[in-house]
């Protein structure tokens, strides 16, 4: 018996990429950009959401797939704005996956209407850690960082800081009311990802809302 | 982050070149931009290997430190998340190594033409 190495040199994700891929195709010959939003758990994206819808696109017509460990809860909240929403649940009920990959987008698809819409946001599971290392077939990657979490978020969690093309700073309502410093924090976001766009909004006044409106309807023009 | 399924992932690679062949070495790329933790990774890898042709394989784990690169020509590496150039301060930086999360090679026993069952 003697050794013999065999050269493999493939990405251990591979898998997944390949299926983003599958799904960026079906989501290309629909004529739907997609857009991944992504947070900590409690960060306001489900709020921020509907405030968007509440408020209107401009000629962008929008669907969501929403991404949690279980339950409908926000389905059911963004369904009654008469947009086409997919609930998908990563686990049966006491437990599953913490982020959306693209084999479980994958299986949503056919629940889509994407003949309907010009752009669909995934709303994925709360978590500033492992929905970064999963391409899903996304066109963008958005994530909201809340002031109530604190200015060392992106020292913290680089890849997810990292990996998005904007950074929506929600809850600004709440600024007169903490010890944020919101200079602190646009430093060490601009250590980890200098120059990325940011934007302050609060989902719950409104207040900053509309240039989000802007940002995806600029996202569903490609 | 997520080694256990990481390490799923890797076996799956190497039993799909092994081909049927005992595995005693997977060789693996972690860059340091991924989030793996490279003793963990390891420590999953000798469980969810038990019962497969790769049963006691180690795995052989090479960190790839994260490089980068600013437009203004400087390079250097990073060992803490901050990614604007040290040397102009520009932001518009490449990176050169760092992301990589790869299975390069594997080592299986192969019998000796002489010494092979007839």
């Amino acid at each position: 018996m003697h050794r013999t190495k065999v050269k493999v040199a493939t990405d251990v994700l591979d898998a997944n990429a390949t299926i983003a891929r599958a799904n960026r195709e079906d989501f290309d010959r629909a004529g739907v950009r997609v857009v991944n939003l992504m947070s900590a758990p409690g960060a306001g994206k489900t709020a921020l959401l509907e405030r968007v819808l509440i408020d209107g696109l401009n000629g962008v017509r929008a669907g969501v797939l929403e991404g949690d460990i279980q339950g409908s809860f926000d389905a059911d909240r963004l369904s009654a704005l008469h947009v086409p929403v997919t609930q998908l649940n990563t686990g049966r009920g006491f437990g599953g996956e913490c982020h959306l990959d693209a084999n479980m987008v994958r299986s949503a698809l056919s629940a889509l209407s994407l003949d309907e819409i010009d752009l669909l946001v995934i709303e994925n599971v709360g978590n500033l850690v492992c929905p970064a290392e999963f391409r899903v077939g996304e066109d963008r990657r958005a994530m909201i960082s809340s002031v109530t979490e604190g200015e060392d978020k992106p020292l913290k969690y680089p890849l997810m800081f990292r990996t998005c093309e904007l950074v929506v700073i929600n809850k600004i309502d709440l600024l007169p009311h903490l010890d944020f410093s919101l200079e602190r924090f646009l430093e060490n976001l601009d250590q980890v990802n200098p120059g990325v766009e940011h934007m302050l909004v609060s989902a719950r006044t409104g207040e900053g809302v509309a240039a989000f409106a802007r940002w995806l309807e600029g996202a569903a023009r490609g | 982050m997520h080694e256990l399924s990481i390490s799923r992932a890797i076996l799956d690679t190497a039993i799909g070149h092994a081909d049927g062949r005992r595995v005693v070495l997977v060789s693996v790329t972690i860059g340091a931009l991924r989030q793996v933790v490279p003793e963990s990774l390891e420590f999953y890898f000798q469980l969810v290997s038990s019962d497969t042709v790769c049963d006691g394989a180690p795995l052989d784990w090479r960190l790839e430190p994260a490089r980068l690169r600013c437009a203004c020509g400087a390079e250097w590496e990073l060992d803490a998340p901050a990614f604007r150039c040290p040397h102009c301060s520009r932001g518009q930086v490449t990176v050169l190594t760092g992301d990589q999360l790869s299975v390069d090679s594997i080592e299986v026993e192969v019998d000796d033409p002489c010494t092979a069952p007839r």
